[in-house]
């Protein structure tokens, strides 16, 4: 039978400690106080001293407080029941709608051998030009989305989880204001996408444990989704929270911190969850887009530079627009040679000159003469701004090819743009 | 007899266990779960009748009072033939083959031989009964795809040692015996195609250790002509993420003159290892026509795979770099990215509770990183033929920044340096080496004076723009103005390659030294224009079609024709002197 202890030893932030024998690193327990039960887990073995991280905070357990060590792992359960519903971090119903139990599936479980693995070859097509044109979204791939407070993230995310191609959608929310929560449920419900979607949300007001078992619970799912060969898209808003809380955890661990309070592991810690995604050569796949807020829109900051070491590229987010400098999608090479041949080209020629844009809009703020290449220029950069830039854009990419050669044909001649010969015979647009 | 212990603390993957017997720094224990599985761990500190161990698996199940076996053998790697195109993770298991026996996931505990047993070699013996060898010495040869593999005297065995016993030609498993060898006071040894190694120290077994001369061409423009790299050198690629080295890194894997090249992808993306080993088998090798995957292996300790083996995968990596380098193979390791091995030292270190240095790192960093890339090297081996084992590292500063530990440690001991900027790549200029602080102290394959003045041009061209930035174009004089313009002329068509064109993505030595002379003449060549209007439009002109130039075939038709035109508008503004 499995053991019960009422003595703990200490109690600190959300860790409690007891003197237990004969319990299993990770091992699950239940915790039993005036607050009521919560899971906790263990995170530390020294001797006969077990530190537990309890799910719901240590708030209210008393030093007598039963302790009931369960004798396995976090797991979560899984079956296709699971489409439609909302659940905390712990997998309890959040929606008022029954539990569920079957099929429990290990979280965090081990990694995919990479030579299972295969090279992405599938584009998503999302409908937004700066996407689908400049930095094509590849089934598989992992990309944040960089971002301060403030910018409409979420209703991004929101319009490419309708817009995209896939199977299932597993939303994952950690620290997510509660009106967020709702206009995520809310739009995917309207919009008829809530039946093939899961949704994992821990909002600002919950434990702070339980948000670091969003992602995992999220990702555990979709994998068991991709398995049964699905294409799954897994959204998490957002990864600095769930940064966060590993640093609050930590500290009150009396870890030593590494860089800015956060602890050593950050990367290893966040390269476990984004490393899931993954295409499997003979099942399905796993594609995540993360949104990790800058705090004080600085991308040196901890968060922000170890995502964008370990993800496929990035999405920035600024004024309501997805930056073409610094956004980088690392796959794009993989498919964007297949869709159009022209689409290299217009992609590589309509950066390199918005680049030139930006270098004259700053000699014109510094009261310089404009040159006649200038004002081309100017007139380049602000049409490539309202017509593709602007994130209400929707059209395909087909579409958005032949207007960026209107654009281009617009505003200048042929040979100033850098093309080679052999494309501008085939697309530059005829005049008259 | 082995010792044996029992685990009284888990934290993270550092286990603590109370042991009996005698305990060696840095041997392999194996930590048993109750469900009977060993997870294979490596001694890293001993106090008192205790020792912490590194767990290079998750630990999850392990409890307080869980045996744990020492093995009294340190980490070592298994050396032979079949290793070349094969996949590894950092503690050698062969990654195809785990696949076959436990399907999508990695699981823990589960250990398999690097090398195949039953695969059978043919055998050519080299050595002759009565002759007295050394370590390293060559017995006799196996083909392993394009190479001949030789099977050396053990590098463990001391001294010299005579020949008792050599198997004739014939077909032999890697564990059959093929020579019995006397050592001085009569012990026998009994050699066989495969041996081991510990990782972590270095294999000595030959003549002497001679200076990096001779460059490694990569076929990339701005490393060979600019910042050149040595075989047997060291090099570290320091950026920012998105700057494009991993680009860079496959590249050079991919057209390096070298025999061998080693991947070790440590701490990285694994979509990374896969297109790599998706598509090399799929490439040619333009030396010679095999597949790419004959010369290429790979170590593989992806970002999601247990961080203690992170570690292991860089020594593992360079272990066996040495081991073809001693049959005097050119072998090439890219290590991508230390700085993740660095982080992973870190974390342990952490565990461990040691006082931390800068940044938390350890205060023995810089050591560990110089032993490392001392590794590499150009010897001559004790037959008197040339191995070498060229290092390139990238390292992922945080930020971007070069002022942190591990940047600053790896510039202290690598012999080049190739910084790739922010503010290159997102010019899309690439290679986004950034000609302004990167440096070489190799020799590279042009005259070393006509590089410095190209280079000068460069450098004045980005004084000229910052001025320009202040007094406009039009405070800035004509000669000021063509300056500029050249240099951004030498880096458009000479520093920047497109990697994903069929031609330019591989520039030969002899055509850098062809278009190198040809750009150095127009760049000398003294212009006049009337209106910078005109000259930027020249060499907006220009840059395009020498752009076109450089996509054609080296001496096709269409090579020539432009070369023609190239050279005809230049003429058209050089100043009559």
């Amino acid at each position: 039978m499995h053991k019960v202890y009422h003595r703990i030893e200490r109690i600190a932030g959300s860790v409690i400690t007891v003197k237990a024998s004969g319990v299993a690193y990770q091992e699950l327990a239940q915790v039993t106080s005036a607050q009521g039960i919560s899971l906790a887990r263990v995170i530390r073995i020294d001797k006969e001293m077990i530190d537990l991280q309890v799910f719901s905070g240590a708030r209210g357990i008393s030093t007598d407080s039963e302790v009931r060590f369960i004798g396995k792992p976090m797991e979560i359960p899984f079956s296709d029941s699971l489409l439609g519903r909302v659940f905390t971090g712990s997998g309890v119903p959040r929606d008022n709608g029954p539990l569920i139990e079957e099929n429990p599936v290990e979280i965090g479980g081990p990694s995919v051998n990479p030579s299972k693995r295969i090279i992405p070859r599938r584009m998503v097509r999302t409908g937004i030009p700066m996407i689908d044109v400049f930095n094509t979204l590849v089934v598989s791939q992992k990309l944040p989305i960089f971002s301060v407070a403030g910018e409409p993230y979420n209703q991004l995310l929101a319009r490419i989880a309708l817009q995209a191609e896939v199977d299932v959608i597993v939303l994952g929310g950690m620290g997510l204001k509660h009106d967020d929560y709702l206009y995520l449920r809310d739009f995917l419900e309207q919009n008829g996408a809530l039946s093939r979607s899961v949704m994992f949300v821990h909002t600002a007001s919950d434990p702070i444990v339980e948000c670091l078992l969003v992602p995992d619970a999220a990702l555990a799912v979709a994998e068991q989704f991709a398995i049964k060969g699905k294409n799954v898209l897994v959204l998490l808003t957002d990864m600095t929270n769930f940064a966060d809380a590993m640093k609050e955890i930590a500290i009150t661990m009396e870890q030593i911190p590494s860089n800015r309070g956060y602890p050593g592991d950050l990367y290893s810690q966040l390269a476990s969850r984004y490393e899931k995604a993954v295409d499997f050569d003979t099942a399905g796949s796993i594609t995540i887009l993360a949104v990790t807020t800058m705090p004080g829109d600085d991308v040196t900051h901890p968060v922000p530079d170890n995502t964008g070491y370990i993800t496929e590229g990035q999405f920035y987010l600024r004024k309501g627009r997805i930056e073409p400098f610094g956004s980088l999608s690392r796959l794009k090479q993989q498919v964007n040679g297949d869709t159009r041949p022209d689409h290299r080209t217009i992609m590589n020629t309509m950066i390199q000159l918005y680049a030139s844009f930006k270098e004259t809009i700053e000699k014109q703020s510094m009261g310089f003469r404009m040159s006649t290449w200038d004002r081309k220029l100017l007139k380049f950069g602000l049409r490539f701004e309202n017509e593709m830039m602007d994130l209400s854009v929707n059209i395909p990419l087909e579409k958005a090819l032949d207007l960026g050669w209107t654009i281009l044909g617009d505003c200048f001649e042929p040979e100033e743009t850098g093309i080679p010969s052999k494309m501008i015979n085939e697309y530059w647009p005829k005049k008259g | 007899m082995a010792s044996i212990g029992k685990i009284t603390g888990v934290n993270g993957n550092l286990i603590r266990v109370a042991f009996t017997g005698p305990v060696t720094q840095n041997e392999v224990a194996y930590a048993k779960l109750s469900s009977g599985v060993k997870l294979k761990s490596e001694v890293i500190r001993i106090r008192g009748d205790y020792a912490e161990l590194q767990v290079f698996e998750d630990t999850t199940g392990l409890k307080a009072g869980d045996d744990v076996e020492f093995t009294a053998e340190l980490l070592s790697v298994e050396l032979g033939p079949g290793l070349l195109s094969q996949v590894f993770d950092g503690l050698q298991n062969p990654l195809p083959r785990l696949a076959e026996e436990c399907g999508f996931f990695l699981q823990r505990g589960k250990y398999l031989k690097a090398l195949e047993r039953d695969v059978k070699w043919s055998f050519t013996p080299v050595a002759k009964v009565g002759d007295k060898l050394t370590a390293g010495e060559t017995l006799g040869t196996v083909p392993e795809g394009i190479f001949k593999h030789r099977i050396m005297v053990p590098f463990k065995v001391q001294g010299s040692v005579t020949v008792e016993k050599i198997m004739p030609m014939g077909d032999y498993k890697v564990e059959d015996v093929i020579a019995v060898l006397k050592e001085a006071d009569g012990k026998t040894i009994e050699a066989k195609l495969m041996q081991t190694w510990p990782v972590k120290v270095p294999i000595k077994q030959y003549a002497e250790r001679m200076r990096p001369s001779e460059p490694m061409v990569t076929q990339q423009r701005i490393i060979d002509t600019f910042y050149p790299i040595a075989r047997g050198g060291t090099y570290c690629i320091p950026g920012p993420f998105g700057a494009g080295k991993t680009v860079l890194q496959q590249l050079t894997s991919r057209y390096a003159d070298v025999d061998i090249v080693i991947l070790a992808a440590c701490g990285e993306r694994a979509g990374e290892v896969v297109e790599t080993l998706r598509e090399f088998p799929e490439l040619n090798d333009p030396r010679t026509g095999k597949s790419l995957m004959e010369r290429t292996l790979i170590i593989c300790n992806t970002s999601s795979m247990p961080v203690a083996a992170r570690e292991a995968s860089v020594y593992t990596g360079v272990t066996l770099a040495e081991y073809y380098r001693q049959m005097g193979l050119n072998v090439l390791l890219l290590a991508d990215s230390t700085s993740r091995w660095a982080q992973a030292l870190r974390e342990m270190s952490g565990r461990l509770e040691e006082i931390p240095g800068e940044e938390a790192f350890p205060a023995y960093l810089e050591s560990v990183i110089a032993s490392f890339y001392e590794r590499g090297g150009v010897v001559r081996l004790k037959d008197g033929s040339i191995g070498s084992v060229t290092i390139g590292g990238t390292v992922s500063p945080a930020g971007g920044n070069f002022e942190e530990p591990v940047t600053q440690a790896t510039l202290k001991v690598v012999g080049a340096f190739h910084g790739l900027s922010r503010e290159r790549s997102d010019q899309r200029r690439f290679p986004a080496i950034n000609p302004m602080d990167s440096w070489s102290k190799y020799e590279g394959i042009i005259d070393i004076a006509k590089v410095e003045a190209a280079h000068d041009i460069l450098i004045s061209g980005v004084e000229v723009n910052q001025m320009m930035k202040v007094v406009g174009e039009e405070g800035t004089s004509m000669d000021d103005f063509v300056v500029y313009l050249k240099s951004e002329y030498l880096d458009a068509v000479y520093l920047q390659q497109d990697a994903y064109h069929d031609v330019d993505a591989a520039c030969s030595a002899e055509r850098q030294k062809y278009l190198f002379s040809k750009v150095d003449q127009i760049l000398k060549t003294s212009m006049t224009f009337k209106e910078k209007e005109d000259a930027r439009g020249f060499f907006l002109k220009l840059t395009q079609i020498t752009k076109d130039w450089n996509q054609m075939e080296f001496q096709s038709k269409g090579f020539k024709d432009l070369e023609g035109q190239i050279f005809k508008s230049v003429a058209e503004v050089a100043t009559n002197a």
